[in-house]
């Protein structure tokens, strides 16, 4: 066997913000490809007469009613958490364990609300899941959107603990949460306007 | 923890070491939650290769029915789920965890790293894929494929499908993230090994192009199971919905890493170093651009009679970019190893590895170029057998190249040698087989034989003869896998010893044991070419 030159192990290559990075296309992808089809059905939809005289398309039906204030709020709330979850990073360059775990909790519960939030646009649409294809995919979209949005309040939560529990070296965890919160807001800036504005 | 730390060793040796098992049940466990990327990549490609026995039986009884349209050698309701599952296990459970599976072996050894990036995330993805292809077999069984009259079972097929699609996607994470993370200082991305290089093309297609599809099960499982609505359809109507990620460009895609395998092979056959590295690179690069014709979920046509000048311009942009343009990737790497052939004598250590790696190579570009005639409207191809045809040299090409990735890897895998007598005839029984089953159903595609179908044409090209060279065809490289898998199972197990450079290599792979140890390396190395070992090797091996 020929023997190459030792090297120094090398410095580490973010290899948690590279994997949430592909993640976060994946994602991206996901539900892009799902919002597409909805644009596309949306298009096709021939016109009507909405209640206060306009030409709007005939795709959303008139008994399905979203409750806009929670939709801009989860936006908002979406925002916020970007805000903690840098705030976490911020911190934890500069080795501030209290301000880094502050943000992480923060974000966390963010998180929480926006699930909240979701929960509450839910009981009050009173949209039966069977009424028909706008119905189908708005629960196939916001439903895999709430997915997501569990999946981020539980890795910002192990964040938060692993931080908490004194693994402070590890602020690469900490920029993967951030990283995550950006691309999870990104996604629900294209399902909050396809979805809930232009509908 | 990362990829250049010392793993503790799982699984087998701890529950040896304590005693609590036998030495089977601490060899299984050790097999069910290892991270080690060699064993990883060996399980993908063990039940890929299982997998693909399966779908190419499947694929010749349906082929056996073809040959008289007429005649009901299957029951006539399990015709079209058996169709329908041959052409979903060819992409997904056959060609993509093949050659994801040999990147997830083979990629972190050429890299020099210690590991795998997410090590459990791969093997994750490796037990998601196959719980999800299992459950799959079963919802087809269950008459639940698509076109299938039990919902219950269509649910389950729309959800496990999705289940291993995200397995794929996993794994496809992990090896895209190592090949970006995990170098060997000194290893720029320029140098990385072809392979290396494809895999990384090839997985990070899978994940812009599969989370589409995965987007458009996650609707059809929704509307299936509440609403029924007439947009989506009804069972008969999903492969309106998802056909598109069962065909062209998306198989190809999974099957990018083809171009590595030969180019790796041949160059170590060659003993020269790549001097046309960048445009190597930049050629199986645009073989991906194939991507954008996925993430359309549209196939780009072109109409040349009864339509304006305007239109077939419009048309013609999409369909170059998408379609024309990535047939280029395969013939420019084609092109590298014409000059690595010529710039000269290629040693051929193992004969059956540079010829399963070549003919995989040309096969698969066969495919590609095929595909291109399939968006022109006026030749009438797209639903017809044409389509098949063209699945069969890609997922053919897929196949042959990964026989031979295991026989040119297999040694840092298994420290063995495959015997090259008893695996030569194999390579012109495969190669003959991918031809017999592509070709007849090409012409039968111009002919207007409708695909998935099994009877209700007839034309005068003799759809007998056609059919029945495609099902032998079928039958041929059925019998290529399962004499490889037989000849592989003894010879890694009780074959020769390797050695640790048994092809007189160029990359970092070859610079530790036969096998490799759980770590890879024993120490992590530096390098300053693409080609390190022959930095160190006497003269004659530079070009």
């Amino acid at each position: 066997m020929l023997a190459l030159p030792p090297a120094p192990a090398p410095a580490p290559r973010r290899q948690l913000i590279v994997g949430t990075a592909f993640g976060g296309a994946a994602v991206a992808m996901f539900f892009g490809g799902m919002l597409a089809i909805w644009l596309r059905y949306r298009n096709a939809a021939p016109l009507r007469t909405a209640s206060n005289g306009e030409m709007i398309k005939d795709w959303v039906p008139e008994d399905f009613v979203i409750h806009q204030v929670s939709s801009n709020l989860m936006l908002i709330t979406m925002a916020a958490g970007c805000i903690m979850a840098q705030l976490g990073v911020y911190s934890a360059r500069r080795g501030d364990k209290a301000h880094a775990s502050l943000g992480l909790g923060l974000a966390a519960i963010m998180g929480l609300a926006v699930i909240n939030a979701q929960a509450f646009l839910y009981s009050q649409a009173d949209v039966a899941m069977a009424g028909g294809l706008v119905n189908s995919m708005f629960y196939a979209i916001t439903g895999s959107w709430m997915l997501l949005v569990v999946a981020l309040v539980t890795a910002t939560a192990i964040a938060a603990f692993r931080y908490l529990g004194g693994r402070t070296q590890d602020r690469e965890v900490v920029s993967a949460v951030a990283l995550f919160w950006y691309i999870a807001t990104v996604v629900y800036s294209a399902v909050w306007l396809i979805v809930y504005v232009v509908k | 923890m990362t990829t250049i730390d010392t793993r503790p060793e799982h699984g087998a040796a701890a529950l040896t070491g304590n005693g609590t098992g036998s030495a089977a049940l601490a060899g299984l466990t050790g097999w069910i939650t290892t991270a080690d990327h060699k064993r990883i990549g060996r399980l993908f490609i063990g039940f890929g290769l299982l997998m693909a026995v399966g779908a190419l039986v499947l694929g010749g009884l349906a082929g056996i029915e073809r040959i008289d349209p007429d005649g009901t050698f299957l029951p006539s309701d399990a015709i079209a789920q058996l169709v329908s599952l041959y052409r979903v296990a060819i992409p997904f459970f056959v060609v993509a965890p093949l050659l994801l599976g040999l990147g997830i072996a083979v990629v972190p050894l050429q890299l020099g790293a210690r590991g795998i990036a997410f090590g459990r995330l791969a093997a994750l993805g490796f037990w998601t894929w196959l719980f999800g292809a299992g459950a799959t077999v079963a919802a087809f069984i269950g008459n639940g494929g698509p076109a299938g009259g039990a919902p219950k079972m269509v649910q389950l097929f729309l959800t496990s499908l999705g289940l291993s699609i995200v397995g794929l996607l996993l794994a496809a994470v992990s090896l895209a993230t190592t090949v970006l993370t995990t170098r060997a200082p000194g290893l720029t991305v320029r140098r990385v090994p072809a392979f290396a290089w494809a895999s990384l093309v090839g997985a990070t297609a899978m994940i812009v192009s599969l989370p589409v599809l995965l987007g458009d099960l996650m609707l059809l499982t929704v509307d299936h199971r509440s609403a029924r609505t007439p947009g989506f359809g009804t069972n008969q109507d999903l492969l309106t919905w998802m056909g598109w990620g069962l065909t062209q460009p998306l198989t190809y895609l999974l099957a990018i890493p083809v171009l590595g395998v030969a180019v790796d092979i041949v160059a170590t056959a060659a003993r020269r170093r790549i001097a046309l590295r960048d445009p190597l690179f930049i050629g199986i690069g645009l073989l991906a651009l194939g991507t954008l014709g996925t993430v359309t979920q549209r196939l780009q046509t072109v109409s040349w009679s009864g339509t304006s000048s305007a239109d077939k311009i419009n048309d013609l942009i999409p369909y170059a970019l998408f379609t024309l343009l990535p047939i280029l990737g395969p013939v420019v790497v084609l092109g590298v190893i014409g000059q690595l052939l010529a710039s000269g004598k290629p040693r051929l250590a193992s004969p059956p590895a540079f010829l399963f790696g070549l003919l995989g190579l040309l096969l698969f570009l066969v495919g590609v170029a095929a595909h291109g005639l399939t968006g022109l409207v006026d030749l009438q191809l797209v639903g017809t057998t044409y389509e098949e045809g063209v699945l069969v040299f890609v997922a053919g090409g897929a196949v042959l190249s990964t026989l031979g990735g295991i026989c040119h890897w297999g040694p840092k895998l298994w420290g063995r040698k495959l015997p090259s007598g008893a695996v030569l005839p194999l390579v012109g029984l495969g190669a003959l087989g991918v031809l017999l089953a592509g070709a007849p159903l090409l012409v039968a595609g111009f002919q207007g034989q409708p695909a998935l179908a099994t009877s209700g044409f007839d034309y005068e090209l003799a759809p007998e003869a056609l059919n029945l060279l495609a099902a032998v065809g079928l039958g041929l490289m059925a019998l290529t896998v399962v004499g490889f898998a037989a000849i592989a199972l003894k010879g890694f197990l009780t074959g020769p010893s390797a050695g640790d450079d048994p092809w007189d290599g160029s990359t970092l792979e070859w610079a530790t044991t036969s096998p490799a140890p759980a770590d890879n390396f024993a120490e992590i190395h530096r390098v300053s070419s693409a080609e390190p070992l022959l930095d160190l090797k006497p003269a004659g091996s530079d070009a």
